[in-house]
């Protein structure tokens, strides 16, 4: 993919990968919570480079974000969660998702079924397996844990009945600020009580009945974002101790510009074809504001957003403590 | 290849479609006919959810018709059509496809879907109305779901009779007359354990007979199931006009075409971001004229002010709108 830089950008030199694909979520200088549904796949061009022309994105870190979610499984399996009845949801993202990977990337994975006997192959992995559609013994680590041992997204599974959509399944290693171990078995409506603003104006119900509506194979993403420090994608409610306490120190770290993060999450909507669920997929990208930064376009819009942010959602993201520090840097630079 | 085309411009209802070629065609009953459809490359087709139809093109028309399979990665996708003397024409026209015909199909669409959560599946269908209980059939018995079958059908004119007993043995319940069905669905519906769905497809009278009963024995609603074809997507609407007022141009919109597909091609350049009628992006002033509201972003009271048009979903209940555009 050739990205033209624009000429705004400050560096003379090309901007590194990171920045060029990173998707840059304010198109103003003013947020507030909407639902920003748009079709999957459209691409979507920032002031650094553009984002969005596919379902799955394989990027540099694909194989140090699988093994963090590897580790993060392993010290706490309940951030995997599949309800039984969820079971044929999930074989159908498995054929659903691993054919989408290896069309993106036909160099390095392949994916063939012949009847129930499907073979995957990632050479980034160096892997080459059979399995059973439809058999858990057929792949060791359950089909949940080997789907999520293959792409970088994190994955929710609803079921829809009696005109609701519950989260009955999930593989979550990289939340930002909860947890699927809490929330499954809820009713989409629970799960988004605790957003401020979002019952009120009713964009949780709105985002739900379209949602509900959404026919087989049809694609839809958004985009959410928040502010993390340093580049830990696993900051579920599970391991709040270990990443909490910084939230009060960062504002006068002088580190703050390289250790604040913008985290942006690319979520994919889409109807499973087969179980008719509804797959969630959060793909959670970090980038230092030390790199915002370097596109001045950025660095303007994100300082003004968080100077301007109102306090209650401010409070609700966990960033009330250090937005001001941040806002500070980016709008001095 | 020379294939018989069944039309020539694709249907707005069948956007996004599939041109499949006919691969077999079987006769169920004197009839019933079974068609099935394949890739002309014999690929793939998309998977679908249980009790799924096709939208099916034919001249100017377009019917809907259930799909039998269990929807799992399909090679084929199979439909069983009665033939109607004097229907719109729909029914003959698929009666009258042979082995390589070339027909315009929608992606499957889902309105039936089975519960996933149910603990049982009790599946209640007659005549024609087999098809789409079929389809759960056989996708309970791939996932080992419990399921059983009341079929009503007069003997010798029933489509599908050996699958059905093929696939759910002694769960399959066969009556060929109202009074002993009245009585095998006395007892089902009041013999089931807890947790167990109802499914039903056959004629309207049929089904809400079905469903009335249950009902009275208490039953709640979130259980039961019918087939309702209309309830999977928007209508095409009807036709109207829009007036730009500051533009000083007016234009068609026609049925099955959107507002906002009109306003494009006209060379407006209006924001839009999800066009089915969430974002609120679409927005558009209405200065004259009631819009038929479709959108889930406006408020009530917001539809009822009738100063606003999300124009990717919503139409009119006017013959003309007028917009501040």
């Amino acid at each position: 993919m050739s990205t033209a830089v624009n000429d705004k950008v400050r560096d003379t030199d090309v901007l590194p990968e990171r920045i060029k694909h990173f998707p840059f979520p304010f198109s103003g200088d003013i947020y507030r919570y909407s639902a920003n549904v748009e079709p999957c796949g459209k691409v979507v061009t920032t002031e650094a480079g553009a984002w969005g022309g596919r379902l799955l994105h394989v990027d540099e870190h694909y194989l140090a974000e699988l093994k963090d979610r590897d580790e993060v499984l392993d010290r706490d399996p309940s951030r995997l969660q599949v309800l039984p009845h969820m079971r044929p949801a999930v074989w159908d993202a498995i054929s659903t998702l691993l054919p989408a990977l290896a069309e993106e990337y036909p160099d390095t994975m392949s994916f063939d079924r012949e009847g129930n006997i499907c073979r995957w192959r990632n050479s980034l992995q160096d892997l080459d397996v059979e399995f059973t559609f439809g058999d858990d013994d057929s792949l060791p680590m359950g089909p949940l844990r080997f789907l999520g041992s293959q792409i970088q997204d994190d994955l929710v599974f609803l079921d829809q009945r009696q005109d609701s959509l519950w989260l009955d399944a999930g593989v979550v290693t990289f939340a930002a600020d909860w947890s699927v171990g809490f929330d499954v078995g809820m009713k989409f409506m629970e799960v988004h009580h605790p957003v401020p603003r979002v019952t009120e104006e009713k964009i949780a119900s709105r985002a739900e009945q379209f949602l509900m509506r959404l026919q087989p194979g049809e694609k839809y993403r958004r985009t959410n974002w928040t502010l993390t420090i340093d580049r830990r994608l696993d900051t579920s409610t599970e391991t709040y101790p270990n990443w909490a306490h910084d939230r009060v120190t960062i504002a006068d770290d002088p580190a703050l510009p390289d250790r604040l993060h913008l985290r942006v999450e690319i979520q994919h909507m889409i109807r499973l074809p087969h179980s008719g669920a509804v797959l969630f997929m959060i793909r959670s990208y970090l980038l230092p504001l030390r790199d915002i930064a370097r596109v001045p376009v950025w660095r303007e819009n994100m300082g003004r957003v968080l100077a301007e942010l109102p306090n209650d959602m401010a409070e609700y993201k966990g960033i009330i403590h250090y937005r001001k520090a941040a806002s500070d840097w980016l709008l001095a630079n | 290849m020379t294939a018989t085309a069944l039309q020539t411009k694709v249907h707005p209802a069948l956007e996004g479609s599939l041109l499949l070629e006919v691969t077999s065609v079987r006769a169920q009953t004197n009839s019933i006919t079974s068609i099935s459809f394949g890739h002309p490359l014999g690929e793939q087709l998309p998977s679908y959810v249980p009790g799924s139809h096709l939208v099916v093109q034919y001249g100017t028309g377009a019917n809907s018709y259930s799909l039998t399979g269990a929807g799992s990665a399909p090679t084929e996708y199979t439909i069983s059509v009665l033939r109607v003397e004097d229907g719109a024409g729909g029914s003959l026209a698929m009666h009258a496809l042979s082995v390589g015909d070339r027909v315009q199909v929608s992606r499957p669409r889902s309105a039936f879907a089975p519960a996933a959560t149910a603990k049982h599946h009790l599946l209640i269908a007659a005549g024609i109305g087999i098809t789409p209980v079929l389809s759960h059939a056989r996708y309970a018995a791939e996932w080992g779901a419990s399921a059983s079958l009341i079929y009503v059908h007069r003997p010798g004119t029933g489509a599908h009779v050996e699958d059905a007993r093929e696939l759910l043995g002694s769960d399959l319940t066969e009556c060929t007359d109202r009074n002993s069905f009245r009585e095998v669905l006395t007892t089902k519906l009041t013999t089931q354990k807890l947790g167990t769905h109802l499914y039903v497809c056959g004629p309207t009278d049929f089904m809400d007979s079905v469903l009335e009963q249950a009902r009275d024995l208490g039953w709640p609603k979130g259980l039961l199931h019918s087939e309702a074809f209309s309830a999977a997507a928007l209508d095409d609407g009807q036709p109207f006009a829009v007036n730009l007022v500051r533009s000083g141009v007016k234009l068609d919109v026609p049925a099955g075409v959107s507002l906002l597909e009109t306003l494009e091609s006209a060379g407006l350049n209006i924001p839009n971001m999800c066009r089915k009628g969430i974002c609120g992006e679409c927005a558009a002033p209405v200065l004259r004229g009631a819009p038929q509201h479709r959108d889930l972003y406006l408020t009530d009271q917001e539809k009822a002010d009738n100063t606003t048009i999300m124009c990717c979903v919503s139409r009119s209940l006017d013959k003309e709108l007028e917009l501040d555009l």
